[in-house]
């Protein structure tokens, strides 16, 4: 396949030699003189020097044909949104993935339609959840489209909500809580489930309201 | 009437200034805090110092009341990007994006966005500056 992967620091230099290796043809370009210099003695004729948000850039590195996909690898965001907006709307490229550097645009990301996209900041985050066991409150599953997030809580002895039924929860708008897993076995979190010390608490949920079902459930 | 300036240099200090003389209630948004000195000494608006990636920022500034808005920093894929999320995330019907890039106006313009080029403004008027000179250009010899 034919591949435009724009911005050549690390993370681009690194896609594209990884991509040759496999052998598919692959355009890379890096705006930064030096930078440049240095990837032309590796990359030779497969990497150009521009700025991969001018259309005459991207059309040299053949965006027209058009490729089967375009990374927008580059260090700043809102150049990654222009040349996937670019590239996907103007050129039809069929598929585009998006590097996020700040994960505070991630909302920008998804608002202009921009997807998939990867962040490693999340990605570090979500790892650290997963492995450090005291967390209370761990991100399971991320619902981008409908805007919802499916979370995972341990209750314990000094929870509020331990010995509560879920009915009489207090639970913030935009959150519910889906299931009880008990000793191995999970059901379906009703109104008249009472929690438990020991319960794994599945709940679904809009971004942003986890400290306020931490309170609830947690009270922390 | 409310305007929400984002990027104060030249331009947009300017525009800043004018529309408030105008009468319109107008907040400005940089990154640099001595921007503000671009505004003159008595400055009656509100000044933000932030960038206008920062949605916390935008609501700050009352981008959800504004009228109108002007973005106009240094970079052109920032004004695009921060134009579309006034346009699309706040529904801002009057949003002018300054893009100096005459390619990436365009295809902005023809996406529904009110982008203003610069560069092609200066290249119109200089080439009719030279126009008006009204020198004579030979006529080429038909083959």
């Amino acid at each position: 396949m034919y591949v435009i992967v724009a911005g050549g620091g690390k993370v681009g230099a690194n896609v594209a030699r990884s991509l040759l290796r496999l052998g598919h043809e692959v355009t890379l370009i890096e705006q930064r003189r030096d930078r440049f210099d240095r990837l032309e003695e590796e990359f030779e004729h497969q990497v150009q020097r521009g700025d991969a948000t001018e259309l005459h850039t991207l059309e040299r590195a053949g965006i027209a044909r058009p490729p089967d996909i375009v990374l927008a690898l580059t260090g700043d965001d809102e150049d990654n949104m222009v040349i996937c907006q670019i590239a996907k709307e103007k050129y039809a490229a069929p598929k585009v993935i998006a590097r996020v550097n700040d994960p505070r645009n991630q909302a920008h990301f998804d608002l202009l339609g921009i997807s998939p996209t990867i962040c490693a900041t999340s990605s570090i985050m979500a790892l650290v959840e997963h492995e450090v066991p005291e967390h209370d409150l761990i991100h399971l599953l991320e619902l981008r489209k409908e805007n919802l997030e499916i979370v995972e809580v341990l209750i314990d002895r000094d929870s509020p909500s331990a010995g509560k039924r879920v009915e009489g929860l207090a639970l913030p708008e935009g959150a519910r809580l889906i299931s009880v897993m008990r000793e191995g076995k999970a059901e379906i979190a009703v109104g008249s489930t009472m929690l438990e010390p020991g319960d794994q608490v599945l709940a679904i949920l809009e971004p942003g309201k986890e400290d306020e079902l931490r309170k609830v459930l947690l009270h922390r | 009437m409310k305007a929400l300036v984002i990027g104060c240099g030249r331009v947009g200090s300017s525009i800043a200034l004018q529309l408030q003389q105008e009468g319109w209630e107008v907040t400005v948004v940089d990154e640099n805090e001595d921007a503000l000195s671009r505004l003159g000494d008595h400055w009656p608006g509100l000044f933000l110092v932030g960038h206008g990636m920062d949605v916390d920022l935008l609501r700050e500034a009352g981008i959800e009341d504004a009228d109108a808005v002007v973005v106009s920093t240094d970079g052109d894929n920032t004004n695009l990007v921060i134009g579309q999320v006034a346009q699309k995330r706040f529904a801002i019907n009057c949003v002018v994006v300054r893009v100096l890039d005459p390619a990436r106006a365009d295809f902005y313009a023809a996406r529904g966005m009110r982008t203003v080029c610069p560069t092609k403004t200066a290249i119109d008027t200089l080439t009719e500056a030279v126009r008006a000179c009204e020198i004579p250009i030979p006529t080429k010899a038909s083959a």
